[in-house]
């Protein structure tokens, strides 16, 4: 692995771990948001259950879109990511670094929070096995597009209500095959299609989020 | 006179100006005549249908305002591209010009579809995988209109839209896929609200004769807009001044 | 001529309000636009003096 990528990953984990309340903000907002829908909807476990998998879904792409914004600002602010965007080094790597250390810090903890989260909702145990792979698989992909959208948005006054706006809609088949993955498991079939489809996704966005991320970065920094 | 043509000829905004002003009346005159005969058609020669009754003539305009939202999508994209590979900031005006319209068509598209669908499915929205699909599109046209908006230095708008008009028109395809598998695992096998099953020869004809009156609409006013926006961006420039001063001396 | 009546034309089989609803709206969003495009343009062509004599 290329110095500029670890160095980049390992940068921002060592800034997340000084600042761990801020770090795990989005998977509170995450418990919070899934915990709406049940006093929204009603506490029938029936229901719940049936809404489970795409409250929870959608739960984390809110959360992941939330947490994104802040991914650039902060070297934005202080120029250190003039110095990294200019220093010579691929921009593909620093965007990918920057997907790959959003993952790390709020991706992953959304995945392991995910069981709980389920039972919250009376999901079955396949279900949530279903639920962790399928968001084991997807928040990546929201990784990936949220840092193509808090490049574009840098600097922006209202970026952060313009990057959700923005990132959303190409979020949508990600949100469908995750989400849909466990609709397929309750259905008493298999979730494998929908795991191929999203690895597909997940392999075509590593391959041209960063790339997309590197040119919005150059321009807003032109 | 063998001169090449010039191609980039028109990049320059006050020739593009100069250009719109010669075409907009014919356009315009095109779309008129288009629509009536469309119309014409559609109201006073193509027959009943038999299931649907004279509901159906909705699709005289929905289809062609689907149509030109998806066409519009892509010029758009197109535009912003060239705007960016070749530093034309008429181009990237273009683009900026094309999203309201088609952002306009989009909604017309899920209005007119609505109103078809009440009295066909009773309900005033279908989550079927067209409409669903044309929801999308009408967000990502919020979007684009919403980045180039706020970004307050011109050129980095124009490229930064260039960005995501590429990365939604990559996205399209793949959006539209996963829809319509989301449409058939929730609805099972239902028949699609667009599908009209045997068309008329007066049916199509007439939902033609609006697409075609539609894309000079879509032309004409889009032009006007990229017009204005030249304008605005060119506000110092000679051109704009001596237009200005034509104006008053007309007056 | 397929209405035997105007009053067969606008009732639409019944589905009067449908139809017409939809072209209505058509109709008005394709007046709108292109009046706020020309005013846009006007506007533009106006503010353009403005900044002239800033300068």
């Amino acid at each position: 692995m290329s110095s500029a990528f670890s160095a980049v990953y390992a940068r921002d984990l060592r800034l997340a771990l000084r600042r761990r309340v801020e770090a795990l903000l989005p998977v509170v907002f995450f418990i919070v948001a899934v915990s709406l829908f049940p006093l929204g909807v009603g506490p029938e476990p029936q229901t719940l259950r049936q809404i489970a998998a795409g409250v929870v879904w959608v739960s984390a792409l809110l959360a992941s879109m939330l947490s994104v914004t802040s991914l650039y600002t902060g070297d934005y602010a202080d120029g250190s990511l003039e110095q990294m965007v200019l220093s010579g080094h691929s921009g593909f790597e620093i965007a990918a670094a920057k997907a790959a250390a959003h993952w790390s810090i709020t991706g992953a903890p959304l995945v392991l929070a995910a069981p709980l989260i389920g039972l919250l909702l009376d999901m079955s145990a396949s279900a949530l096995g279903t639920l962790v792979i399928s968001l084991l698989l997807g928040t990546p992909i929201l990784s990936l597009l949220g840092g193509l959208g808090a490049a574009l948005t840098l600097g922006l006054r209202s970026a952060g209500v313009l990057l959700i706006l923005l990132i959303l809609p190409l979020a949508i088949p990600t949100l469908i095959f995750g989400a849909g993955a466990v609709g397929a498991v309750d259905a008493g079939q298999s979730a494998a299609g929908h795991f191929s489809l999203l690895g597909a996704l997940l392999i075509l966005t590593a391959l041209t989020a960063p790339l997309a991320t590197s040119f919005a970065l150059h321009i807003a920094l032109e | 006179m063998n001169q090449p043509i010039r191609w980039f000829t028109f990049a320059a905004p006050s020739r593009f100006y100069a250009l719109v002003n010669a075409l907009n009346p014919w356009l315009w005159a095109i779309a008129l005549l288009l629509a009536i005969a469309a119309l014409y058609i559609g109201f006073l020669v193509a027959p009943t249908d038999a299931t649907q009754g004279d509901s159906y003539r909705i699709i005289f305009i929905h289809v062609p305002a689907a149509w030109m939202s998806m066409v519009l999508y892509l010029a758009m994209a197109f535009w912003a591209a060239i705007g960016w590979m070749f530093n034309a900031r008429m181009a990237s005006m273009l683009a900026r010009a094309l999203a309201p319209t088609g952002a306009l068509f989009t909604f017309l598209a899920l209005w007119t579809g609505s109103f078809w669908g009440k009295p066909t499915w009773g309900t005033w929205w279908v989550w079927d995988a067209r409409l669903t699909s044309e929801l999308i599109l009408l967000f990502l046209y919020l979007g684009f209109i919403a980045l180039v908006s706020s970004i307050d230095d011109m050129v980095r708008g124009d490229k930064a839209g260039a960005v995501l008009a590429l990365v939604g028109v990559i996205n399209i395809p793949i959006i539209y896929f996963s829809v319509r598998w989301w449409n058939t695992l929730h609805q099972g096998a239902t028949i699609s609200m667009t599908a009209a099953p045997k068309m008329a020869q007066t049916m199509l004809l007439a939902m033609l004769l609006m697409t075609f009156a539609f894309w000079a609409y879509a032309f004409a006013v889009v032009f006007t807009r990229a017009q204005a926006l030249a304008l605005e961006r060119e506000h110092d420039a000679e051109w704009v001044r001596a237009l200005r001063t034509k104006g008053k001396e007309l007056q | 001529m397929i209405w035997s009546s105007w009053g067969d034309f606008w009732h639409m089989g019944g589905y009067g309000l449908y139809v017409w609803g939809a072209y209505a709206m058509c109709l008005v969003a394709m007046l709108a636009e292109p009046w706020a495009a020309r005013r846009h343009r006007q506007q533009a062509l106006r503010a353009s003096a403005r900044h002239e004599r800033v300068q």
